[in-house]
């Protein structure tokens, strides 16, 4: 093994969507936490304390740290991913479990680990030891054919995490596990459970949306056409019929019991907004609408560098970590936010190359989890910040500020490009 | 190809399907929606607007009389209050707790975020007692403010006030640039050289953060504009000669104008009752006003201005100049004091020429001099034949300013009426009236009506034989003169040799034996005074005296009309008030023989009127 044979092997094109990505964000991040009043120069008299006491100088310590990462994850043995998957996997249960009991509420949040000066969330590191996990499994069972018990423990697997995460009152990084559907899919998972959740999604948004007896008449009107137009369902499947109208029913109802019992006030709020964002222009709903404004003020072109008034004057709320996109929006302009879109789906595509070539299905399954979990992020996040989905605090892959965030994406991406780096080996062997 | 490898596409597809919405929900509100760009400015633009220092109010002899002094507004922004101790909050502003309670459910009404004003106008002094409690009150603060304030007690009708913009004039089109809460000149100088006095405002765009702290000038101040101070201004308006007209009103309503026949600048202008202009600025104007508003006597009725009275016996001398130009009387002509035509105002000697009947009044033989203007046979109808004639001497009546707005720099105008022909036609339709219908209008009764302002512009124009300066208050705009209309002289229709006629008979009623104005005169300390007394009928009450006149009769320096309502005979009220104007005005002093009138003058009308039950 040596250096040669990785310049050759790695994905160049995945290394150098990811370093646009991460030196776009660091920009992005200089300009957030931009003030005019504090001169450039200032960088060369300070210490190194002073120095960190900028957000873009911290960010560019944790890319530097990142880039050991990288080092790190390509000379590691491909094989420890593989064979170790279900110990880290273990760990990582454990570390959760852990934070959840030693953890000081930060934001209302248990789920932050304090190591002398640096904060890490351990729910970062949580989505690429499943992913592993998870792929691990999926590599030797069959989907299509497996045991109902056998799918059990994979729903098992997937779930341990998110509802630990859950209970250190982070719910936005326990959705992103949601992702793994996809990758499931891709291995076998009926497109049924898709659909199927897609119609639930859709359901419940119309329960929120529209009266409910309009609803109500809606679907028994669905129901009796069914029944009359198609006479083979009324004779063998009218017991199924009768109980998804049931199930459909149930949810119109159980939404107002969901949304008033189970959901905390702070999240009801978010759905709230999402739905009229000028419900509470003040309270939760001023992050959706500053950071429209903010984005939608930027034009085709943007503001210029440096020149966003709304995130630098702090209207935009988190603007260097979850609301990262405004200050692209607001300085860039369309052109930047399309930039930014293109090279996502650059990345997310040139991911689902990587892990269609993998030989073995442990590989394509995590190429998979990786493509998922940053589409989910990129959707959610991007999605909040221009009022079509609630707001979650989850960060922008790669371009948010933040050293869990940033370590944990490149992590969950180089394992897949040291992978796929030795698949010719495993074809060799 | 791999297993279940045609998925790919499906995954692919959800992927680039929630980017096409992305790219077309960004494309829509970056590009296509303009709103969020103007949000955006509303968010961070903040417009500071400098209002620049008022100009000053000078008299005649450039002492000041308004001038501009901090005052200091509490402001309240409900949203920030939290707790208040009404009781403590009420002991300090010494205000009972329904006023803070009415106050704050209106600054409530207003914006709950927004500052608006909760107790206006405190003085430095007041301040002083609150300031360092106010910390313990989350929510109010001072904002100071330019307020003004008086260096005179009098002259409140001319200089006006200052006061808050009302929501009403802030829908006007007019007031587009002032925001609620600016003040402006409401009445009098202030209100009419607005524009002058208020100067241009100076707008500042700071972007300010979300904390709304400064963060530096918007575009490098690239549409700043600067303030420019307010112009001041130079009144006409003699100090010493105001205070003594207002001293000699005093008890009495009324007004006294005085005016330089030279120039057409305004001496004097007192309106009676008179209140301090002082009472109409600081804290508590607003219950001043009020009380002020209540008055029977109507002190806030600018009456030099806005009351109008038939002229009188004063007229007779407009009704002789118009007959003399047209021709139908010489100075010369006698007429019979016929007491069937019109009673006269008493026993004289025969008004064997104009000198004579204008000293005794005659009532007859202006009767008779007014029916030769206008009954000059033109129409074999006696009816349309009066008509013609009256509309003659309508259009010379108006070259003398009447029944029409002088356009004095002063809000409020009234133009007053003189008759037309159309008017009585009007009334008692169309060749249905005759001079003797309308003959009361010989002797300056009846319909006619003109203001103490225009009486007063009368006896300049007699005083200049025929032509009068529009008459006016400022004097000069900052330092570039009067208004250019205000230079321009305006003549009558009469001609200024008709005027050297009538003047002899004016000096006659003040410095000839017996004339009705004796009083007035000033002979005694060698100046010769010309004038006119009269009285004005009123139906609803004693007479108003009234007194037209200038001096020096040959020289005329001072042009002054005195109307006293309910005080009787003119002669023996209005006239003598006038001299000591006149005199004060002329010799800065008032011979000591006077002092007696000086001082039975000042208090009620009632001890002029010798006798209550005449009309």
């Amino acid at each position: 093994m040596n250096q040669v044979r990785y310049s050759r092997s790695i994905d160049w094109v995945t290394l150098l969507i990811y370093l646009t990505m991460v030196g776009v964000g660091l920009l992005n991040v200089y300009a957030a936490s931009y003030a005019a009043e504090v001169p450039f120069s200032r960088v060369f008299s300070a210490d190194w304390s002073g120095l960190m006491a900028f957000n873009w100088f911290k960010q560019l310590v944790w890319i530097g740290v990142s880039v050991l990462l990288i080092v790190v994850l390509l000379v590691i043995d491909h094989k420890a991913y593989d064979t170790f998957a279900y110990v880290m996997y273990g760990g990582m249960i454990v570390l959760l479990i852990v934070t959840l009991v030693i953890a000081r509420p930060i934001a209302g949040s248990r789920s932050w680990l304090e190591l002398g000066p640096m904060r890490l969330q351990p729910a970062e590191f949580a989505k690429f030891t499943t992913a592993l996990a998870v792929s691990r499994f999926m590599a030797g069972i069959n989907l299509r054919q497996q045991a109902f018990k056998q799918q059990l423990v994979l729903a098992g697997l997937t779930l341990l995490p998110p509802l630990l995460i859950i209970a250190s009152n982070e719910t936005g990084q326990a959705l992103v596990f949601g992702a793994f559907l996809l990758a499931y899919f891709r291995e076998g998972m009926s497109p049924l459970i898709l659909l199927i959740l897609a119609a639930a999604g859709l359901v419940l948004i119309l329960s929120l949306l529209v009266p409910k007896l309009w609803l109500v008449g809606a679907f028994t009107l669905i129901l009796a056409a069914v029944l009359a137009l198609n006479p083979r369902v009324l004779r063998h499947h009218l017991p199924l019929a009768v109980g998804v109208y049931g199930i459909v029913l149930g949810m119109v109802f159980g939404v107002d019991f969901f949304y008033n019992n189970v959901l905390q006030p702070h999240q009801q709020k978010r759905i709230e907004v999402l739905l009229n964002p000028s419900a509470d222009p003040l309270g939760v709903g001023w992050n959706v609408t500053q950071s429209k404004i903010a984005i939608g003020s930027g034009g085709l072109a943007g503001k210029g560098f440096l020149e966003g008034t709304q995130t630098r004057f702090d209207f935009v709320p988190e603007q260097s970590t979850d609301f990262i996109f405004c200050t692209v929006g607001e300085e860039w302009g369309w052109l930047g936010t399309m930039t930014v879109i293109i090279l996502f789906m650059a990345l997310i595509f040139r991911v689902i190359v990587v892990a269609e070539r993998q030989k073995s299905v442990f590989g394509r399954t995590y190429g998979y989890c990786v493509a998922s979990i940053i589409f989910f992020h990129f959707c959610v996040n991007i999605g909040m910040t221009i009022g079509l989905a609630p707001v979650v605090g989850i960060p922008l892959p790669f371009f948010s500020y933040g050293g869990s965030s940033l370590w944990s994406f490149t992590i969950l991406l180089f394992i897949l490009l040291a992978i796929d780096a030795y698949r010719k080996q495993d074809l060799v062997r | 190809m791999q297993y279940l490898e045609g998925r790919k596409f499906v995954v692919l597809g959800i992927f680039l399907a929630v980017a096409v919405v992305f790219a077309v929900r960004l494309f829509h509100i970056q590009v296509l929606d303009g709103s969020y760009k103007l949000a955006a400015d509303k968010n961070t633009l903040q417009r500071i607007v400098q209002v620049p220092y008022r100009g000053l109010i000078y008299d005649r002899n450039g002492k000041l009389l308004v001038q501009n002094t901090p005052v200091y507004d509490l402001m309240v922004i409900p949203r920030e209050v939290k707790k208040l101790d009404t009781l403590r909050f009420c002991q300090l502003l010494q205000m009972p707790v329904q006023e803070l309670r009415d106050g704050l459910k209106a600054a409530k009404i207003y914006s709950r975020v927004k500052a608006s004003p909760l107790v206006q106008n405190l003085s430095t002094r007041e301040l002083a007692a609150i300031q360092d409690n106010l910390i313990d009150f989350p929510g109010f603060s001072i904002k100071p403010r330019m307020a003004r304030s008086y260096q005179t007690q009098h002259l409140a009708h001319a200089l006006g006030y200052v006061g808050p913009i009302s929501p009403t004039m802030l829908e006007k089109p007019k007031y587009a640039h002032y925001l609620a809460g600016d003040f402006l000149g409401i009445s009098g100088v202030e209100a009419y050289y607005e524009q002058e006095l208020m100067g241009r405002r100076g707008v500042q765009y700071r972007m300010v953060n979300v904390r709304g702290i400064e963060k530096g000038a918007f575009r490098d101040g690239e549409f700043d504009t600067l303030s420019v101070a307010g112009q001041d201004l130079h009144l006409s308006i003699d100090p010493e000669l105001q205070a003594y007209g207002e001293y000699l009103m005093q008890g009495k309503r009324g007004s006294i104008v005085a005016i330089e026949p030279k120039t057409g600048e305004i001496l004097a202008f007192v309106s009676a009752p008179e209140f301090d202009p002082a009472m109409l600025t600081g804290k508590g104007s607003g219950n001043r006003y009020m009380e002020l508003l209540r008055d029977t006597a109507r002190p806030l009725f600018n009456r030099p201005l806005a009351a109008a009275y038939s002229p009188g016996s004063v007229f007779k001398l407009v009704n002789e100049a118009i007959a003399l130009q047209e021709g139908v009387v010489t100075p010369s002509t006698g007429f019979p004091c016929n007491w069937k035509l019109v009673r006269c105002t008493h026993r004289h000697e025969y008004p064997s020429n104009l000198t004579i009947a204008t000293k005794n009044s005659c009532n007859p033989y202006f009767y008779q001099v007014m029916f030769a203007t206008v009954r000059r046979g033109r129409s074999p109808s006696k009816f349309k034949d009066v008509a013609l004639g009256l509309a003659d001497w309508r259009k010379h009546v108006t070259s003398f300013g009447l029944a029409q707005h002088l356009d004095v720099d002063l809000p409020g105008e009234r133009m007053g009426l003189i008759p037309s022909p159309n008017f009585y036609n009007k009334r008692y339709g169309e060749n249905r009236w005759t001079y003797k219908t309308i003959y009361s209008l010989s002797i300056g009764q009846g319909e006619i009506q003109v203001t103490p302002l225009q009486m007063a512009n009368l006896m300049a124009i007699f005083a200049n034989r025929g032509y009068y300066y529009p008459p006016h208050f400022v004097r000069s705009v900052g330092n570039k003169g009067p208004l250019e209309r205000f230079k321009q002289r305006h003549y009558t229709s009469v001609d200024s040799s008709h005027f050297n006629a009538i003047v002899p008979g004016m000096v006659a009623v003040v410095d000839g034996r017996g004339g009705t104005g004796e009083h007035a005169s000033l002979l005694d300390v060698g100046i010769s005074v010309a004038g006119k007394t009269g009285t004005v009928q009123n139906y609803h009450g004693i007479d108003h005296a009234t007194f037209g006149g200038f001096a020096p009769a040959n020289d005329p320096k001072i042009a002054i009309s005195v109307f006293i309502e309910n005080a009787g005979f003119g002669g023996s009220s209005a006239a003598p008030m006038a001299g000591l104007m006149m005199e004060k005005y002329l010799r800065r002093k008032v011979a000591p023989w006077r002092h007696r009138w000086e001082e039975w003058l000042p208090g009620s009308a009632d001890r002029f009127v010798k006798n209550r039950n005449r009309r």
